[in-house]
């Protein structure tokens, strides 16, 4: 393949916030093609370098390089862009518009039509919303809740606002897209079903970024894992290597100093 | 939405409602003039409110950003037309220059709104949009010197009204037997105007556009992470609403064939908003009724309640201009605290509210 292997590299991502580092140099590279997992203890800065990355935060030092090219990551719409989609911890849909419409909001990067287009409804535009509507109903489709396609977001069980929120996320057609804690909240068979979903999406040649706190979930799927802890990287490497580091089971159990 | 709505409906019963609105609204002109061109000009107030409240519609109903200085935008659209079209400059540019020209400087000074004030948001944007109408009207008011560009308080009289050619809509003409006067041209002029701010709305609501609109509204965040230029997208929406402001005022220097800045205080930007939230945020027929019925509400007042006190206590009491704030008042307690979302609210918002109540 031509492209480079590496979709994304993190250089020295510093992050604070007042006198409360956040994020401290932390340095990460994810490759094309695989699913990279992101855990730690609460508040280690995990949702933090998610917002960083996606520019949702300015970060004091540091930067991204994304698919060979510099992340000007000071505006989250750029940040999609260039083809970082991402989910959001505490679920942020539009809950007053339907399922489709959420998806379809996703279509707006990759469309075009504006006032003109609207108001004349010429064959160009007419043509655009039938294919973002089209695209909208396949992704349902994909993430397994088109039955629910014209209910209103909020109205949606939990698991399938996690996935809406997915299939929203996929419809600005990322190179990389990162979930945040998909799992939270979310029973034995519905996580199951979530691995299978997100497996799926890498294999259609999506790299995935995943935050987690379901250790048994992040084991069993990703290909590597970096473990924050109070804003640092104190791990990367497979899931069989990280579970026997020693500074992890520090960080999560807890060290010898009390 | 509005499109399912309307193809559930058979065609057949579609077009006789389209052509029942359509008699209607040519009939109300020759009727009203039957009570004298006073209420041809009410009529007309009230299609300019519909007018100017759907053009509303687009900022505060559907990119959800709170604007009480809309009636700038009206003032700077009769301005434009009056300072073009009046002997205070000598001026006396044809209406379909001025019209667009008025639109395109009213919104250019919505985007000078709608530029420092991105960032905020609900009560922090209402204060500061209110600022900018008041400052608009001072501006107005105080503009008569070093040099004198709008005439101070006194205004700018004996302008132009909207000629064709030789058709005046000032006078009254006969045309194919029938007479018609001058308000009743401008009632033709406002419904065909108004026909468009409607088809715009509608237009609007169901594109892209409209979507990254409504997303905003719901979770701007979100609306950013899905590569919506939440900036770009805003900006569009006050610089649309403001051209919709800025033709309604054009149109009302016209017909007026007078302004000054006493128009346009924050009373009528509250008037307007009101008639947006009372009818129903974000869907248009609900804010046409609040239009109609908040410009109808004084001529109602001024016509019924005066000689309602003469009869029955032989005396004025009320003053009809008190009393109409105090209805106006008691209304809008009365709507909020019944009907939140609005006296005809779209079926989608009304859920919204309805579940946030539970």
């Amino acid at each position: 393949m031509s492209e480079p292997q590496i979709l994304l590299e993190a250089h020295d991502v510093a992050k604070h916030f007042g006198g409360v580092k956040a994020l401290h140099d932390v340095s990460l590279t994810i490759r094309r093609g695989e699913i990279y997992g992101l855990i730690g203890p609460n508040g280690a800065g995990k949702t933090t370098f998610f917002n960083c990355l996606t520019g949702l935060y300015k970060n004091e030092s540091g930067h991204f390089v994304f698919d060979g090219v510099e992340l000007a990551a000071d505006a989250p719409h750029k940040a999609a862009e260039v083809g970082i989609a991402r989910t959001f911890q505490n679920i942020r849909l539009f809950g007053n518009m339907t399922g489709i419409e959420n998806v379809m909001v996703g279509r707006h990067l990759r469309t075009h039509a504006g006032v003109f287009g609207a108001l004349t409804r010429n064959r160009t535009t007419m043509a655009e919303e039938a294919a973002i509507t089209r695209r909208a109903e396949e992704l349902l489709h994909y993430v397994g809740i088109h039955e629910r396609a014209h209910d209103l977001a909020k109205n949606l069980s939990y698991g399938d606002q996690r996935r809406l929120e997915i299939a929203r996320a996929l419809a600005t057609e990322p190179k990389l897209l990162a979930l945040d804690e998909p799992a939270a909240g979310m029973n034995g068979t519905e996580t199951e079903a979530l691995r299978v979903l997100v497996e799926g999406i890498c294999r259609d040649g999506v790299t995935v970024l995943l935050i987690e706190h379901d250790v048994k979930l992040v084991m069993g799927l990703c290909g590597r894992v970096a473990v924050l802890d109070y804003g640092e990287k104190i791990c990367e490497d497979v899931p069989a290597v990280v579970q026997k580091d020693p500074r992890v089971i520090e960080a999560y159990l807890g060290g010898s100093v009390a | 939405m509005n499109g399912q709505v309307k193809t559930s409906v058979p065609w057949q019963r579609h077009w006789l409602g389209v052509l029942l609105i359509a008699v209607v609204l040519l009939a109300v002109p020759f009727v009203a003039a039957l009570g004298g061109q006073a209420w041809v000009r009410i009529a007309n107030f009230a299609i300019l409110y519909i007018f100017l409240a759907l053009g509303l519609n687009i900022v505060v109903g559907y990119a959800g950003l709170l604007d009480l200085g809309y009636v700038a935008f009206y003032a700077v659209g009769a301005y434009a037309y009056a300072l073009l079209a009046s002997p205070h400059f000598g001026l006396h540019l044809p209406f379909w220059v001025i019209l667009p020209l008025g639109a395109g400087i009213a919104c250019l000074f919505g985007m000078l709104l709608g530029a420092p004030t991105l960032k905020l948001r609900g009560d922090y944007l209402a204060i500061v949009t209110l600022g900018f109408g008041e400052i608009i009207r001072i501006f107005l008011n105080n503009l008569n010197a070093p040099i004198n560009v709008t005439n101070g308080a006194q205004g700018i009289t004996l302008i132009d009204p909207i000629r064709i050619g030789e058709f005046s809509f000032a006078t009254t003409s006969t045309l194919l037997g029938i007479e018609i006067s001058g308000p009743q041209k401008y009632y033709f002029l406002l419904v065909a105007l108004a026909i468009l701010v409607i088809i715009v709305n509608v237009r609007l609501q169901n594109s892209r556009v409209g979507r990254a609109w409504q997303a905003i509204r719901e979770d701007e965040v979100a609306a950013k992470a899905c590569g919506i230029n939440t900036r770009n997208i805003k900006l569009l929406a006050f610089a649309m609403g403001a051209s919709f402001g800025g033709i309604a005022g054009g149109v009302f220097s016209a017909m007026q064939g007078f302004v000054s800045p006493e128009s346009f205080s924050l009373m009528e930007s509250i008037t307007i908003l009101a008639m947006v939230v009372l009818g129903g945020m974000g869907h248009i027929p609900g804010v046409i009724l609040g239009a109609v019925l908040l410009t109808a509400l004084p001529e109602v007042l001024r016509y019924g309640i005066e000689p309602l006190q003469d009869a029955l206590f032989g005396r004025m009491i009320i003053d009809p201009e008190s009393l109409r704030m105090l209805i106006f008042g008691l209304a809008m307690v009365l709507v909020m605290r019944f009907r939140p979302a609005g006296l005809w609210p779209s079926p989608q918002r009304r859920r919204e509210l309805a579940e946030h109540s539970d």
